[in-house]
């Protein structure tokens, strides 16, 4: 796999990943708007939100239709509408474009739920790599209470009750959470020259030149 | 217990919108009608299957593959999207001439549809002309799936009753083989 510099195309794609609740919409937000003040043609894509496919991914979840291989599928349907119809041709025309999750979401929520890595990663495969890509690697406890300040009622799949790890949603949410972190730092670790920024929850990874992942 | 494509709870609707409005890049075209495939495996297919039915499905994961393959999309990846399904016990491929199938078409419709003449390829924009090229493409794309898959190849030029009557014995074949595993 390639980024889009070495493909030659003129634009950039920077993706931000993570756990919910550790910071990274808040700060891809923030680079947008500085990166806007600077005059940088820029633009915004947000994982699971291609108009096509959104109203049936919604539907799926709120009638709880998924398993993991539809989740997965259906995932994949939404980040290929908006990776073909936007993000391809706009990085033609030289744009940076900002990714709120990327193809590591899919790898880590997929894999937990048990679909099989190889298949995971073969389907994403005709993705480029991001140019660069922050991963947001805050502890467990700050992201889960970031999160569920305020006791907010948690949704089903995003509180991975499909996977029966617990009857409470707030424990299964705790659970789901946790083994996704542990996918997170498994990919991290195969990135190459990849080291904090700076300690502490809010520092980045940050991989200067270098194709953010290697897949075996 | 009876399957098709385009026909699952979670998004058939939204592929034939999505289709309607002509939007579809290819692999977006691909990865939704797996979306629609693997609900009707998972939520149809397998359930049925443990059940005891007999599974009828028009169409399988081999004409998405096809279509796929004349979009130019990679075999490879084809195969491993597909590696979820279960390999059908008998696949029988009705091979039927182009210029047959456009005839058949015609007097059903008296209209050719978008997407089976491929428009979305622009080998011509003439329907008729792009009709016969990509039902071309897609006969060549078959005969590459077969190879590996080994489909009974079913002469479909025929009348209604002597296709069935072949169907039905080779179909009785698979019963057989089927009541010998109880």
């Amino acid at each position: 796999m390639k980024t889009f510099a070495e493909l030659n195309f003129p634009g950039r794609l920077i993706a931000v990943e993570g756990l919910d609740g550790s910071g990274k919409s808040t700060q891809i937000y923030l680079l947008k708007r500085w990166l806007e003040a600077e005059g940088v043609r820029v633009y915004f894509s947000e994982w699971n939100s291609s108009e096509l496919v959104k109203s049936a991914t919604s539907k799926g979840k709120k009638r709880e239709l998924l398993t993991p291989t539809t989740f997965s599928l259906i995932h994949a349907t939404d980040f290929a509408d908006r990776y073909e119809r936007h993000l391809l041709p706009l990085l033609r025309a030289g744009y940076i474009v900002l990714c709120d999750r990327y193809i590591f979401t899919a790898f880590g929520r997929d894999i937990v739920r048990g679909c099989p890595p190889a298949w995971v990663r073969g389907i994403y495969s005709f993705a480029a790599l991001p140019d660069l890509t922050f991963f947001f690697k805050a502890d467990l406890e700050v992201s889960l209470n970031r999160i569920l300040e305020g006791r907010p009622k948690l949704k089903f799949f995003e509180a991975g009750m499909d996977l029966r790890l617990s009857s409470d949603p707030y424990e299964s949410f705790r659970m789901f959470q946790g083994r996704i972190l542990e996918q997170y730092l498994a990919m991290s670790r195969t990135v190459r020259g990849v080291r904090p920024r700076s300690p502490g929850w809010s520092s980045g990874w940050r991989q200067p030149d270098m194709p953010p992942c290697r897949w075996g | 217990m009876q399957v098709g494509l385009k026909r699952s709870t979670l998004v058939s609707e939204e592929l034939e919108r999505a289709q309607d409005g002509n939007i579809l890049s290819r692999t977006t075209l691909s990865l939704f009608y797996a979306t629609d495939f693997a609900d009707q495996l998972e939520n149809i297919i397998l359930p049925a299957l443990k059940a005891g039915f007999i599974v009828l499905a028009d169409r399988y994961i081999y004409t998405l593959m096809a279509r796929d393959m004349v979009r130019g999309m990679d075999e490879t990846w084809l195969r491993n999207l597909y590696g979820i399904a279960l390999e059908p016990d008998t696949v029988f491929y009705l091979a039927v001439e182009a210029e047959e199938l456009v005839q058949r078409n015609l007097a059903k419709n008296a209209t050719l549809d978008y997407w089976e003449s491929g428009m979305d390829l622009g080998f011509s924009r003439d329907m008729f002309d792009s009709y016969v090229q990509y039902q071309t493409s897609m006969q060549a794309a078959f005969r590459q799936l077969q190879k590996s898959y080994g489909f009974t190849i079913v002469d479909g030029n025929r009348s209604v009753d002597a296709v069935t009557r072949e169907l039905r014995k080779k179909i009785g074949a698979v019963l057989v083989a089927k009541s010998a595993v109880k």
